[in-house]
């Protein structure tokens, strides 16, 4: 049987993802990644039946089946075209990649340095711009680091609440940047001016930890030590991400299991 | 009784009608349902200066390691299992594409629409906050005349995508231009034929128009010969992309093409002359080759 020695930071990040998908009700949850589709199965199965999940290509799935699993009872059909109506018809909650994202919440996925010759190409700006303006928008970082918590990102592809709002009504009415989950806490971005804020600390990690892994600051409510330890995945979302979603431990390839403790 | 006309052509035949200059859409979705073997076909041709319109992968790394593209737009490229594509990579940080224009997808898809509705516009909220508008200041945006009680709301009016000429490809047509896909997605290849002036569909097979709808849903026929210019048929045509349920990607040939096109000067020589420097019938004996080869090391 499972202890709670077993758990693993993964597990931890996984029901912190579930969570920022609990209170959507009957809407399209679009995982980018691997511990973002965990998080959103897993949530499908525990806090939120009602959510709609596809299998990242054309299909939505009326089963939950594993990680990369291919045979389930199919739902409906969401092919590549009909995911940007979904976008502008609102009932969806995106939770994407960062390869950079700022204090005021800002995310690039586009290239890093000048945009006109960069020095590292990245995908392109995807989907983040429409995305941000139209849905829920949350994002996961795997590895919390200075490089990807900026000041300021060197390309905005997904819209933070201020630049949304200085854009004027159109890109802020439904602009609704909802949780970012990385491997050490989460945060949202209800700081001071709509700045980033933590909410918690994943287990065995500090505050300070927080800071140190950043290159912005980020707002604490009260004290350091207000700030709350991420909630522990129950026994029953433990056992679902062990034997139902992820037996084979795909999720350590994202956040990598620590060595053994003594 | 008189049917529509022919339209199967070659390979060839289709490059020849290209020009230098022109704007051209490749349809597909990253690495999936490619139009290849027509990529190919302009990798290896004369031609120059073309602007390319793309929902990139191979096609974008391709085209512009050959120094054909002069400007691109695009809203991602990406080999998927390969997340970043190195060729398009080695471009822009070499910087030897004279003119980027990076959309958010969904304006992509709007520009489509707008180019296949013969409007030169149509407005959305996407781009609006982001670089999308700070990097392509002549993208505008336009004041709705109607107040539903958020003040005239400024939405960006998405340029149309206009094309002279669209290449998709498709598991099985027609002679006459009708087409089918067989996969789980159409992706976006209507569009693309329906904002060019000229379109080439690539195919599996071309079988008789009966054969469209013999044993597939009629809701499957995608494209219709009033959008299509030219029929080529092209088996293994969109290699080493998917063409769902012919075949899936090539993940081995992918992982080698991005080795070459992420190594040395002469990791790229050696990728080219071993597989893009003949005709599309030598691009397939070598495939051939690659993967006897392949199994013989499994």
């Amino acid at each position: 049987m499972s202890t709670s020695t077993d758990l693993t930071t993964a597990d931890v990040c996984a029901a912190a993802i579930a969570d920022a998908f609990k209170d959507d009700g009957e809407i399209f949850a679009s995982p980018m990644g691997m511990l973002p589709m965990l998080g959103v199965r897993l949530a499908k199965l525990t806090s939120n039946p009602d959510l709609v999940i596809s299998d990242g290509e054309a299909l939505f799935l009326a089963g939950v089946p594993p990680l990369f699993a291919k045979a389930d009872k199919v739902e409906g059909w969401i092919p590549f075209r009909r995911v940007f109506d979904v976008v502008a018809y609102g009932k969806r909650h995106v939770m994407m990649g960062a390869t950079q994202i700022d204090r005021q919440g800002n995310q690039n996925i586009s290239a890093i340095g000048d945009f006109a010759q960069p020095k590292r190409q990245l995908l392109g700006s995807r989907g983040a711009p429409g995305n941000t303006v139209n849905n829920r928008t949350s994002y996961w970082v795997p590895r919390h680091s200075p490089r990807v918590f900026v000041e300021a990102v060197d390309i905005v592809s997904g819209v933070g609440p201020s630049r949304a709002a200085a854009a004027g009504p159109a890109a802020s009415r439904f602009n609704d940047i909802h949780r970012i989950v990385s491997n050490l806490g989460v945060l949202d971005v209800n700081g001071p001016e709509r700045t980033l804020r933590l909410l918690s600390v994943h287990p065995g990690v500090t505050v300070d930890e927080v800071r140190a892994a950043s290159g912005c600051e980020i707002h604490v409510d009260g004290a350091d030590s207000d700030v709350p330890e991420t909630r522990l995945p129950t026994t029953e979302e433990q056992l679902i991400i062990r034997e139902v979603l992820d037996p084979k431990g795909l999720r350590f390839k994202e956040v990598p299991r620590p060595e053994a403790a003594t | 009784m008189k049917g529509p006309r022919d339209k199967r052509m070659s390979i060839d035949e289709v490059v020849d009608t290209l020009e230098d200059g022109m704007t051209i859409g490749i349809g597909g979705w990253g690495p999936r349902r490619k139009p290849m073997a027509l990529v190919r076909a302009i990798y290896r041709s004369g031609l120059k200066d073309l602007t390319l319109v793309s929902w990139g992968g191979a096609d974008v790394g391709l085209l512009t390691r050959a120094g054909k593209v002069r400007k691109l737009v695009y809203a991602f490229v990406s080999l998927d299992s390969v997340p970043l594509e190195p060729n398009f990579q080695k471009a822009r940080q070499e910087g030897t594409v004279p003119e980027v224009v990076e959309l958010d997808e969904g304006m992509f898809n709007t520009g489509l629409q707008a180019a296949a509705q013969r409007l030169p516009f149509l407005p959305m909220r996407a781009g609006l906050g982001s670089d999308v508008l700070v990097n392509n200041p002549w993208i505008k945006t336009v004041q709705s005349p109607y107040d539903e009680g958020f003040g005239h709301e400024e939405l960006v009016a998405v340029p149309a995508l206009r094309l002279d000429v669209a290449l998709v490809h498709m598991n099985r047509a027609d002679q006459h231009g009708n087409a089918t896909y067989l996969g789980p997605d159409p992706y976006f290849d209507d569009l693309f034929c329906m904002a060019a002036d000229r379109a080439y569909v690539s195919c599996e097979q071309v079988v008789d128009t009966a054969g469209l709808s013999h044993d597939t849903p009629v809701q499957r026929l995608l494209l219709n010969r009033m959008m299509v210019s030219g029929v080529v048929e092209t088996p293994n045509g969109a290699h080493f992309t998917t063409c769902t349920p012919d075949y899936e990607r090539d993940e081995k040939f992918q992982r080698a093409y991005a080795a070459a096109a992420g190594g040395s000067e002469e990791d790229w020589q050696a990728f080219h002359d071993r597989f893009l420097a003949g005709d599309e019938a030598a691009y397939q004996a070598a495939v051939t080759a690659f993967r006897n080869e392949q199994e013989q090391q499994a």
